[in-house]
């Protein structure tokens, strides 16, 4: 081999191991955004089916001992009737990597839903099916619906701030005092920021507004629009 | 590498597309099943929560 010969071998073999390393990329990329989101949407058909099931099967709970929530398995539907027809997922019970690689999580040690003190749910912004995806275009006023076995629980969106992802006191039952005696019924939603981001911590706050007792035929006036269509 | 790769395949043009159309593939799904799902948890964009642990 000449030395002109062996420039040219060597500036080849880097050519091609950057070329590969590019396309390794975008692959990690696709898999981020689209294949672990195949995943949580049959993570989510098979808790919403579970759900269902058990929604039919178990006798309405007893208000005062209700059941216990199971980490990984479904609690609850969450619906965003401002973010469009079929914005709804299965909430899980727990905030484990595994728990919300299912869809959004419940933080176990926050409110039962629908309880007097502080829901605090969990989901992954732009992975995993993004469940949480558009939930900066909630404004004030906005509905969060959370449905249970036995109620469609109506919450009104009160605000959305952004803090550091150290900001615990966003989960307190009363949000920002530690210690304090909850006397209102919130939902908080707690997803990351900016978008693509770890940075920050997208926190939307809300205050129960209407519980309805489910019935055949009867839902919620915010959702009343996006069922019937 | 991927010049020598085609030199070493053996039979015909078309076996040999086969072969590296099955290789490139096997490439694909050994990352998309292992080495992404390994990767992924080290990354900081899938932190949701605000316990300052992972998300």
């Amino acid at each position: 081999m000449t030395t002109a010969e062996r420039v040219r071998w060597y500036a080849r073999g880097i050519g091609q191991t950057l070329i590969t390393l590019g396309v390794v990329v975008l692959l990690f990329c696709g898999y981020e955004l689209w294949v672990t989101g195949l995943y949580t949407e049959r993570q989510q058909h098979d808790l919403g089916r579970g759900l269902d099931r058990t929604w039919a099967q178990a006798p309405a709970p007893d208000p005062h001992h209700p059941l216990p929530y199971q980490v990984g398995k479904g609690i609850a539907r969450i619906w965003f009737p401002t973010l469009g027809k079929d914005v709804h997922y299965v909430v899980v019970q727990g905030v484990g990597r595994e728990d919300l690689k299912k869809g959004p999580g419940h933080y176990p040690t926050s409110a039962r839903i629908g309880a007097v003190g502080n829901v605090v749910i969990s989901g992954h912004r732009t992975t995993y099916l993004a469940p949480f995806n558009r939930v900066d275009e909630l404004r004030p006023g906005d509905a969060i619906v959370l449905e249970t076995q036995t109620f469609w629980y109506t919450y009104t969106v009160t605000a959305e701030t952004i803090v550091k992802p150290t900001a615990v006191e966003v989960t307190y039952p009363v949000p920002g005092h530690l210690g304090e005696k909850p006397t209102q019924r919130l939902l908080t939603l707690t997803t990351c920021n900016p978008k693509y981001s770890a940075r920050n911590r997208l926190i939307v706050h809300a205050v129960l507004s209407t519980p309805l007792a489910k019935k055949p035929g009867v839902v919620p006036p915010a959702l009343a629009k996006v069922v019937t269509g | 590498m991927y010049v020598w790769i085609w030199r070493h395949l053996p039979g015909s043009l078309l076996l040999r597309l086969l072969q590296a159309l099955l290789l490139l593939t096997a490439v694909v799904a050994l990352l998309m099943l292992v080495v992404f799902p390994w990767i992924e948890p080290q990354l900081p964009w899938n932190d949701v929560t605000v316990t300052g642990g992972s998300g």
